[in-house]
């Protein structure tokens, strides 16, 4: 009987080096991270797109915690990029110059508002879920719209005059600063992430995710959890919007429209879900479709995207995602 | 004030006649279908073109653009939809935005971008008083009389025919159903085609009263949503009294509270949704 005897000790051991080999960094993140310094160097004509896509890479990323990671589907998560697009837009303008430290106040303040909302929103079955994102979304667009002196209306915030990067870098119009400035706010926000899904903490998160019944019958509180990885996300959508009018210094009611939170969707769909980088190689392939489609249909850009998105359920999002790798595997076991 | 309340009762039947497809599609077979508005605007826009260019009466032209929709719904049910019926929400969500996508930039590619009208008789636009207190229009009247007509057929036919009552077997149970013989697949293909075809009547109808341009099914998805969430599942009675209350409140929302209007009908579906997640008439037992 001794062989099969249960050894509590080993087994703690053997998960927690099993958990360990997951969380370990890998030679594929270490290249992607290099690719990026590269874009640094070696793009200099494409600051602003790639600009464009490190904050969508981080709004994308927002939302992969709450839905790969939290299961929640939302139709709304543009509200937390608009309003921090908005807030950054106002502490500019009224008093406070440094980006930097707006950054952090933007944070508080979506932050705020995520955990307000994450209770409507943790109520209930898909359908709420999505019906109250939506509704909160779109709620804020008319709030935004209503507010015209706060927030330029349809006209769009003007005037906007970010100071200077650590006292010293100015926004330069090659957009070099700001896609520098973008994608280190995007990395530090990035491994800030990293650490945090890969934690006990974040692992329970993915409990809930996979069964809300059973983690709450170990003793994991559902709610709470999810609460904490809504607020998280609500604030990193909100940096995202911050980034986005301090490196453009406009704000426009796009920025809080439906297609906005649904082009998200998409683009982490695109991605994959539950692995962080899915929302920044989604952005990343996002933008250059749209480039792409735009250069030849330029109003009627929204169709393709409309049918890449029918194709994608229909075809199937694992088969197109996995297809890649399928190839790798066939060609490594060829070789 | 009773001009209002009128004018409130039409829109929130129009309302009512678009959403009611909707209301046993997403409400009972539980398919997330954000697409839902884009067959009201097949609808609407079906009618500018008969009417408009070709000259077909208006009142010709309803039951076509009934059937059109109709048709455009089976048409995609039978290719599209069925394969999502059994996906996650979230590919559903998704699937249905990207006909949206498709259905907005495809109709602005073809018709145009702007808003479009329909030539309505000139009857229509006739307008009585009623001992001075109310002032009925016509083309309201018409939209009243032809919703609640509509409405209450819709209610005798899930309640008390033999199709409405395998409708019913189906979204209940589809395995026990199939198992009694009833065709689950043609009932669904029927219902989801007759709910489209009633949205392509309702965008038909409301094109002068809802405006009619290519952001229609994004304009009013919020709309359709509200009434099938607060509305529940249970029979025609919860989304007509919610699109009811809907049409009211929205319309003297925005009439005496203009600068507030436009979020009260958002407030009142977050509260609704947090005090009763079911809809306030949902059906014990029911999904």
């Amino acid at each position: 009987m001794s062989a099969t005897k249960y050894d509590r000790a080993a087994n703690i051991a053997r998960a927690e080096a099993a958990l360990h080999d997951v969380a370990k960094i890998k030679r594929a993140e270490i290249v992607f991270w290099l690719a990026a310094l590269a874009s640094v160097f070696f793009l200099q004509d494409q600051y602003l797109l790639l600009n464009e896509v490190a904050i969508t890479g981080l709004f994308a990323l927002s939302l992969d915690l709450i839905l790969g990671y939290g299961g929640i589907v939302s139709l709304g998560h543009a509200a937390f990029f608009g309003v921090g697009c908005y807030a950054a837009g106002l502490l500019t303008k009224y008093g406070v110059q440094d980006p930097i430290i707006g950054l952090f106040i933007v944070a508080a303040i979506t932050a705020a508002l995520g955990f307000a909302t994450s209770f409507l929103v943790l109520r209930g079955t898909d359908l709420t879920r999505i019906m109250v994102t939506l509704a909160v979304g779109v709620l804020l667009g008319e709030l935004a719209n209503r507010l015209p002196r706060l927030t330029g209306g349809a006209d769009g915030m003007q005037g906007i005059d970010p100071g200077l990067l650590l006292g010293r870098f100015e926004f330069d119009i090659f957009g070099q600063v700001a896609y520098i400035y973008s994608l280190i706010v995007l990395f530090v926000l990035f491994v800030i992430a990293r650490r945090f899904v890969f934690s006990p903490f974040g692992w329970s998160i993915r409990a809930v995710k996979e069964n809300q019944l059973r983690t709450s019958a170990i003793g994991i509180p559902v709610t709470g959890r999810l609460v904490v990885v809504y607020t998280v996300a609500a604030a990193y959508a909100g940096v995202a919007g911050a980034l986005l009018t301090q490196t453009t210094s406009f704000a426009s009611l796009d920025v809080l429209a439906f297609h906005r939170s649904a082009d998200l969707l998409l683009i982490l769909i695109i991605g994959g879900t539950g692995y962080l980088y899915g929302g920044i190689i989604g952005a990343l392939l996002f933008k250059i479709v749209q480039d792409a489609i735009a250069t030849f249909t330029p109003e009627y850009w929204e169709f393709w995207i409309g049918l890449i998105l029918v194709a994608f359920v229909l075809i199937g999002r694992e088969r197109i995602i996995g297809a890649p790798m399928w190839i790798w595997r066939r060609l490594r076991g060829a070789a | 004030m009773l001009t209002n309340l009128f004018d409130g009762v039409a829109y929130g039947m129009l309302l009512f006649l678009i959403a009611c497809g909707l209301s046993v599609t997403l409400g009972l077979m539980n398919l997330i279908n954000l697409a839902h508005g884009a067959f009201a605007m097949a609808g609407g826009y079906i009618t500018v073109v008969l009417v408009n260019r070709m000259g077909v009466p208006f009142f010709a032209a309803l039951p076509l653009a009934f059937f059109g929709s109709a048709l455009i719904g089976l048409l995609l049910e039978r290719t599209l939809y069925i394969h999502i019926y059994r996906k996650p929400h979230l590919d559903q969500v998704m699937f249905s935005i990207g006909l949206v996508f498709m259905a907005m930039s495809g109709t602005g590619w073809l018709l145009g971008t702007g808003q479009v009208f329909v030539d309505l008789p000139k009857f229509l636009s006739y307008r009585f008083d009623i001992f001075g207190l109310l002032s009925v229009g016509a083309y309201r009247l018409l939209i009243i009389a032809v919703c609640g007509v509509l409405a209450l057929t819709l209610q005798l036919a899930i309640a008390k025919t033999r199709f409405g009552a395998q409708l019913r077997a189906a979204v209940d149970d589809p395995t026990v159903a199939r198992g009694l013989g009833i065709n689950v697949d043609l009932v669904f293909a029927v219902t989801f085609s007759v709910g489209s075809g009633l949205a392509g009547l309702g965008g038909a109808l409301g094109a002068e009263l809802l405006g009619l341009d290519p952001s229609f099914p994004v304009k009013f998805m919020v709309y359709f949503l509200i009434v099938v969430a607060v509305g529940g599942s249970a029979g025609m009675v919860g989304p007509l009294v919610a699109a009811l209350l809907l049409g009211v409140a929205d319309v003297s929302g925005k009439y005496y509270l203009p600068e507030v209007g436009a979020f009260i009908i958002y407030l009142v579906m977050i509260v609704v949704l947090l005090w009763r997640p079911q809809g306030l008439f949902s059906r014990a037992g029911g999904r």
